[in-house]
């Protein structure tokens, strides 16, 4: 089934004044339920404009976007109830945190639904195991808490309204390597605890090519593609051209194949490049780590 | 939305009235509000007018801003039109119901107010549009600077309002950001009653204060780093200079005043 679609979906910054910019050129998509999807392009390729529109924060200039089969601008005292369909985190959300509990915090999107006290006592429970917050933190202020902890907090307080998108704007931005993996670990146990569609905008293509099954790239304004990854991958040469960078590992095997080593596919993790690499060497011998 | 917050807007250009020296265009406003209010009749104003069309015009910037500008005013121009037109009594009566008086000279009276503060609203914005603020801080720290003589921390003054007036598009941006970042958790800020809407600011106010304060420590550190330590011996990447323009400019607006002055003693002789 598809969640969300988008018809002919462009908007314009401050039309009529010398700041007049179009950040979102037509866009035409469909996103299948279920779905855990990379949104990558570079800076200023309109990826944040595009994502806003999804939960109803910015209003289109033209076209439609129509959410679980209704365009969510049909009735605009809907609004709301579109936000808690598609719930969005921001870049850094830590910066929207403001209760004195971490448990308050993150019950503050379920408690604008109007939801019962126990169901959101099991929401808040549920999303911090998810997200891998302890639970002897939610009774403490999460103004004391690291950056880390804190960005978690932030992003389960979107999880939590359980919204059937979900859509994350950089969520892995500034944290350290260690950090990043952690975060998109805690993401994926979510999704496989609710199935619901997952969007997450990344500038990182290791963290994508490990993570999403399809992949929408940007470029000034227009949709670029939205494929498979590895279809995606497969066009290493063009998205190098809309200045955006393949996994390293793709790179080593697109070079290894001009030079005569062909795999016949085209390969963005490391485990997999690990496996098709040991099989070709023959066996598993000697091979302890890549 | 907040962005659609116009007044003090630098509106970037090249034209004229762009590029003359914000130490003269500061002092051209000042003249020009003199201008306005030593002005007793209309047509002592319609010369003003005059004077803000040519500007606006040389200025190129669409009118339509202007309008802008002008609109969060209008309750204010409004409640000055009906205070004078009911309240001020002289010459003719023009009309009479219970105790409600309107005369001829209340009538005149209103009309002539708001055409100034019109004019006083457009004139100044015109200053706002075409110097960006930091042009502007610069220029006052300039014109002020004899005032160091008798111990005024002229510096320290000009310092303080070049990083609030820096800080007022970072501080909307932030707090569209963080509106967005509530609003996408459900909160009611543009809509509900006026209870939940004051009760949801707060989930605007405390993130919002958290990060000024972070902002204000983080700009001291770096100011340190970079060992800033107040206006004595500073030099300027920016100098500003005057050309023949902003003399000729400066010229015509004192003509201007005196167009005025003459005016108003003319009208005054012959009693009109």
């Amino acid at each position: 089934m598809t969640i969300l679609e988008t018809q002919d979906l462009t908007y314009t910054y401050s039309p009529g004044t010398p700041f007049e910019k179009t950040a979102v050129d037509c866009v035409n998509l469909k996103i299948e339920e279920g779905e855990l999807v990379g949104v990558m392009g570079h800076t200023g390729s309109g990826k944040s404009t595009l994502i806003q529109h999804f939960n109803g924060l910015l209003k289109p200039t033209s076209g439609k976007v129509i959410l679980d089969g209704e365009d969510i601008w049909a009735d605009k005292k809907k609004i709301r109830d579109v936000r808690f369909k598609a719930g969005l985190v921001f870049q850094y959300p830590e910066y929207q945190i403001f209760e004195e509990t971490v448990y308050k915090d993150i019950a503050f999107g379920p408690k604008n639904m109007g939801l019962d006290e126990d169901e959101i006592k099991r929401r808040v429970y549920e999303t911090a195991h998810d997200i891998g917050l302890k639970e002897e933190l939610l009774e403490r202020s999460p103004f004391d808490l690291s950056g880390g902890q804190k960005r978690r907090v932030a992003i389960a307080g979107v999880m939590a309204m359980e919204p059937k998108l979900l859509i994350l704007d950089e969520p892995t931005a500034g944290l350290d390597p260690a950090g990043r993996d952690k975060l998109l670990e805690h993401i994926k146990a979510y999704h496989r605890r609710t199935r619901n569609t997952i969007l997450i905008v990344s500038h990182s293509m290791e963290d994508v090519a490990g993570f999403a099954d399809k992949i929408l790239v940007m470029n000034k304004a227009k949709l670029f593609c939205y494929d498979d990854t590895s279809a995606v991958f497969s066009r290493a040469e063009e998205i190098a051209g809309i200045g955006l960078d393949v996994p390293q590992i793709t790179k080593v095997f697109v070079e290894l194949k001009k030079r005569g080593l062909d795999f016949g596919r085209d390969v963005y993790t490391l485990e997999y490049a690990k496996k098709l690499l040991l099989k070709e060497l023959g066996g598993e011998r000697g091979a302890g780590r890549c | 939305m907040l962005r659609d917050i116009t007044i003090g807007q630098y509106f970037p250009g090249n034209s004229l009235i762009h590029r003359l020296d914000p130490r003269f265009k500061i002092v051209m406003t000042l003249i020009y509000i003199v201008m306005l209010f030593t002005g007793s009749s209309v047509f002592c104003l319609a010369l003003g007018a005059v004077y803000t069309i040519i500007a606006i015009a040389l200025s190129k910037i669409p009118v339509k801003m202007f309008f802008k500008s002008l609109r969060p005013l209008l309750p204010f121009l409004v409640l000055t039109a009906v205070l004078n037109v009911l309240f001020l009594d002289g010459g003719d009566v023009l009309f009479k119901w219970k105790f409600i008086e309107i005369t001829e000279d209340g009538v005149r009276t209103s009309v002539f107010m708001i055409i100034r503060i019109v004019l006083l609203i457009t004139g100044s914005s015109l200053l706002t549009y075409t110097t960006s603020p930091i042009t502007l801080t610069d220029a006052i720290e300039r014109l002020l600077s004899p005032l160091k003589k008798i111990k005024v921390p002229v510096h320290e003054l000009a310092m303080m309002m070049s990083i609030a007036l820096r800080f007022i598009p970072t501080l909307i941006e932030e707090t569209d950001k963080i509106m967005s970042a509530q609003k996408a958790r459900g909160a009611e800020i543009d809509s509900g009653s006026f209870m939940t809407r004051a009760k949801n600011m707060i989930s605007i106010l405390v993130p919002l204060f958290i990060s000024s304060f972070r902002r204000a420590d983080e700009l001291a550190t770096a100011m340190e780093c970079r060992c800033y330590r107040g206006g004595d011996g500073r030099t300027r990447l920016r100098q500003l200079r005057s050309a023949a323009r902003d003399y000729i400019a400066l010229t015509v607006t004192v003509v201007f005043l005196a167009g005025t002055i003459v005016l108003n003693i003319l009208l005054k002789q012959f009693g009109i």
